[in-house]
């Protein structure tokens, strides 16, 4: 028998539903839901709760179908990753067709339900975002340039204004306000963690502003980013969209963003990495102490904007009146 | 009967969680558009003529 013979009757590694589950990147689709819930509560648009239930799952439905686009498309450079290599498509348990087809369909759908549901906004917005994250970050940004996150980042910020559209059928500048936050909290995000895994994204040539322009670039564009979003966090405060609670969480949360920054600004957090030593941890937590820096900020970034959006939620929930009436231009 | 060690047996399991999986998530679709079907015809006949 040929050898082409014999690996033609080796079975590929069988896919389970557990790993089409795992294309859809639950952890990133969880932090969607909840920001696409505070959206479209913030919005105080009485809603058939039914409908509702549908808006926020159509979310989550349309951000699962573009990680499918987004694994199917980077199959190569997630097999060069530690973090990434046992994803299902690197590691051979689905194929990057059927990847892309099950990525096609979710998005078609979610989007279609979406319209169906609520209004052709949410629609188009749901629509847009996973154009963008799918092929304007994935395809067009992602192996270009070292803005890739911060101009992909739109697409992780635009699930708030889909759930406020979702309700009131408009996109007012409250709506936009969360964005911007999310916006702005994306690139310290990730440039945290890519200080310390930055040996991953040079093997796989991902241009990642620490293999580009160098650790110590990185750390101050961070406290730059941290110096603007502190005070963008307080801000709803004084557009009629927190109460006293926020006010005090994001007061004391973009404080202690920034002073981590400041930290991590003043310290040597990826220069190992950048002389060519590597950190051999498998984990995003676990580091070397020089890393430290680095680590806490990402740590604390994620906690920072899951406080600002749960206390929204809550204070809408139990009915608390925001500090000041909604802001509205040219009143 | 099928050895529940081999290769074959693995991927036809595999192959029947997938095919649940795909029918559950259809027929979740189609309840879900009769239910917003349901909710959207009830909102409309509540609202005034």
């Amino acid at each position: 028998m040929s050898e082409q013979a014999v690996i033609s009757i080796i079975p590929a590694k069988a896919a389970r539903w557990q790993d089409y589950v795992r294309l859809l990147k639950p952890r990133v689709m969880s932090l969607v839901v909840f920001t696409a819930l505070t959206g479209l509560v913030c919005a105080r648009v009485p809603m058939n709760p039914v409908l509702a239930v549908v808006a926020i799952l159509c979310i989550a439905v349309g951000a699962g179908g573009s990680a499918a686009l987004n694994m199917a498309h980077d199959a190569d450079i997630d097999a060069l990753m530690r973090r990434t290599r046992t994803r299902p498509v690197p590691s051979g348990r689905v194929q990057a067709a059927d990847a892309r087809a099950l990525g096609i369909t979710l998005s078609l759908f979610s989007v279609a339900l979406m319209g169906l549901a609520t209004n052709t906004l949410a629609a188009g917005l749901l629509a847009f975002t996973i154009f963008f994250y799918a092929i304007v970050y994935t395809v067009w940004l992602k192996r270009r340039t070292p803005q890739n996150i911060v101009i992909g980042g739109l697409a992780g910020a635009l699930p708030p204004l889909i759930g406020w559209a979702s309700a009131s059928g408009t996109a007012p500048l409250g709506a936009w306000l969360l964005v911007a936050i999310i916006f702005l909290w994306t690139p310290p995000h990730f440039w945290a963690l890519s200080l310390y895994t930055q040996g991953d994204y040079a093997k796989a040539r991902i241009p990642m502003m620490p293999v580009v322009k160098g650790p110590a670039s990185t750390r101050r564009q961070i406290l730059a980013y941290s110096l603007f979003l502190a005070p963008l966090g307080v801000a709803p405060a004084f557009m009629g969209l927190g109460g006293l609670l926020y006010l005090a969480v994001a007061a004391v949360g973009g404080a202690g963003f920034v002073a981590l920054a400041a930290r991590l600004a003043a310290s040597r957090a990826g220069d190992a990495m950048a002389d060519g030593r590597e950190d051999v941890s498998e984990s995003l937590y676990d580091v070397a102490a020089a890393a430290k820096p680095a680590r806490d900020l990402f740590a604390f970034s994620i906690l920072y904007l899951f406080s600002l959006f749960a206390t929204l939620l809550v204070e809408r929930m139990l009915a608390v009146a925001p500090l000041t009436a909604a802001w509205v231009p040219h009143a | 009967m099928s050895d529940p060690k081999s290769e074959d047996f693995r991927a036809m399991k595999a192959r029947r969680g997938r095919n649940i999986l795909l029918a559950a998530a259809l027929f979740a679709f189609v309840v879900i558009v009769f239910i917003v079907t349901l909710a959207k015809m009830g909102a409309n006949g509540a609202a005034p003529l």
